[in-house]
């Protein structure tokens, strides 16, 4: 397997105890609490449950969009033939392996809030599509083909089933190439990326319209879903390079260096680009046509209760990176790239609750325990799971076959 | 003294071209600059290069683009001629992105160009400065100052014995200006 002329050890697992395992499970216990004060004790008795709820479906979303990142990052450098990231692929493997429990957590979610009619009543209720009945909803009926719940909690069941059984493979596969070598599991991993990704760049919108558009089911724009895919790519790629930099600051990942980190900051740059893109080309059309249809997601948005937010979601997702990292330098230093991932990992949590709660809360949103307790628990229960899985195997594929490109990837 | 201006040291192979800038720094003599047909990983370390200042030039000329984009249309949409167009203020904000990412760009990479052309000479009807020819074809060539590095058979011996397969010495720097 080419030279042996590096020092780094190969063998190497991650351990995951001590701080990193108390601090993941306590954070679990905080998510725990904040839901049962958000049900319970929360003082707003009439929007404990939509509130709560409302916060379940963001981190559960949030959660399920990292994992699916990762095995979208894994089949990227597959399909690309990309050598420099060999070295890192174990990371976004982890997550991929999180996929399948994170879709279950997500699905849950998303049935028992649809079914206790917390979310999604825009277009669950009783009778919106029986004309004559009270309830009646022209715009919903004419949807309902769609829009309807049996078929819904299947494509949420399908969709992500199918992106949890690549995620796994394409784990598995680099798995079976440490004990085997060889390039068959490389080829595999190769044709599973290449299928995967059709399927995800056409899925991920349609998943993006049910269980995030759907919550204002009158209103609908065609760039959601790709405005939702670069918040998931981006946010993805902020979890990777975190984890990543803390594995490093414990000393593992020796052979990951300033030039691999250069790469994953100049994705995280150029994706935020993409993100403010997206999110702009919505924006422009929506205001420029002026339709009341249309405009109706954005005058909410503009209400004064959300005003501030909407800007500060421009600053710190659009901004900021593009400032901060905007030199080669920047790119390089672990204490920038640090401070740009938390700061990005938190816009996109507001990116995401502007999407959600002017839908659900509406007037009546709030930022108080359940937002920061559920975030907070959501974070554990992904390092938590996260970290299990990257401790179950090598910290590298050894036996890739661009292993050696990546050990001396230079830029 | 010797009219000798450049000495070039021809390889054919990448490898030995690294192999003899080791042998000419480990001897204390001063590199001019190295032509090769690629970009070679890891020469601009080895050579002690500056990196390129063209980004902080592609990010003035980006910035140009910007503000002649922005008070372009000001001038033409809001203060010279302000216009209803579907009922929006004559100030559109939204509307000028558009407009001022594409003339960031048009800077940009105009500007770029330009000063990329300014830094390496290239001017219409003007012959480009080359040492040596082959360099853009099959040879890797080191160029070392033979007016700054006075003992030129130190300097052939070092070349042979890295591998070089040619050896020139130049009386002019430029032989593309014949």
């Amino acid at each position: 397997m080419g030279t042996h002329s590096h020092t780094h050890n190969f063998n190497e697992q991650f351990e995951f105890s001590g701080k990193a395992k108390t601090w993941s499970l306590i954070a679990i216990a905080i998510g725990v609490l904040a839901i049962v004060y958000g049900f319970f004790l929360d003082p707003h008795v009439e929007h404990r449950a939509e509130r709560t709820f409302s916060n379940l479906l963001l981190m559960g979303y949030y959660f399920t969009c990292v994992c699916a990142a990762g095995a979208f990052f894994l089949a990227l450098q597959f399909v690309a033939q990309a050598g420099w990231s060999a070295g890192l692929l174990r990371v976004p493997q982890a997550f991929a392996r999180v996929l399948p429990i994170a879709s279950v957590v997500l699905i849950i979610i998303i049935a028992a809030g649809l079914l206790s009619h917390n979310l999604y009543h825009h277009w669950t209720l009783e009778g919106i599509a029986e004309e004559g009945h009270p309830n009646y909803d022209h715009l919903i009926a004419g949807k309902a083909g769609y829009l309807n719940i049996p078929f819904f909690l299947a494509r949420q069941v399908i969709f992500l089933g199918i992106y949890s059984i690549f995620a796994i493979a394409l784990a598995r596969f680099s798995y079976n190439e440490d004990l085997e070598g060889g390039l068959n599991s490389y080829n595999k991993s190769f044709k599973y990326s290449a299928i995967f990704l059709v399927i995800f760049g056409f899925t991920t919108p349609i998943w993006s319209f049910d269980t995030i558009m759907s919550l204002e089911a009158h209103w609908f724009s065609t760039m959601f879903g790709w405005y939702n895919f670069a918040a998931m790519w981006v946010s993805g790629l902020c979890a990777i390079t975190l984890t990543i930099i803390l594995l490093k600051k414990s000393g593992y990942l020796t052979w990951v260096n300033e030039n691999h980190l250069h790469d994953l900051g100049k994705f995280i740059f150029a994706f935020s680009i993409f993100w403010t893109y997206v999110w702009f080309a919505q924006f422009l059309l929506i205001w420029y046509a002026n339709i009341p249809e249309e405009t109706v997601y954005f005058y909410k948005r503009w209400e004064p209760s959300y005003k501030p937010w909407f800007w500060i979601n421009i600053a710190i997702n659009f901004l900021a990176p593009v400032l901060i990292l905007m030199t080669r330098d920047a790119k390089r230093k672990t204490a920038v790239l640090t401070f740009v991932c938390i700061m990005l990992l938190c816009g996109h949590w507001l990116d995401y609750y502007m999407m959600i709660m002017p839908g659900t809360m509406e007037e009546n949103h709030t930022f108080g325990i359940t937002e920061v307790g559920i975030a907070l628990g959501f974070a554990g229960l992904f390092s938590f799971l996260m970290l299990t899985q990257l401790a179950k195997k090598p910290l590298v594929a050894r036996n890739h076959p661009f292993l050696e490109e990546s050990l001396h990837h230079h830029i | 003294m010797s009219n000798t201006k450049y000495i070039l040291g021809h390889f054919t192979d990448p490898d030995d071209l690294m192999h003899g800038i080791d042998k000419l720094q480990e001897n204390n003599i001063k590199i001019y600059d190295v032509y090769t047909p690629m970009p070679i990983h890891g020469i601009e370390d080895k050579l002690g290069l500056k990196r390129s200042r063209l980004p902080i030039a592609a990010f003035c000329f980006g910035l140009t683009g910007t503000f002649t984009a922005f008070s372009m249309i000001y001038y033409m949409l809001v203060y010279d001629w302000p216009m209803n167009i579907g009922g929006k203020p004559a100030f559109a904000m939204p509307d000028f992105v558009p407009v001022c990412f594409e003339l960031t760009i048009l800077f940009a990479s105009y500007g770029m160009m330009f000063t990329f052309f300014f830094a390496n000479h290239f001017f219409p009807g003007r012959a480009p400065r080359v040492m040596d020819l082959r360099a853009t074809n099959d040879r890797f060539v080191i160029a070392i100052d033979a007016q700054t590095n006075p003992y030129p058979d130190k300097i052939n011996d070092l070349l042979n014995s890295a591998g070089a397969v040619e050896i020139l010495h130049n009386e002019r720097k430029y032989v593309s200006y014949e």
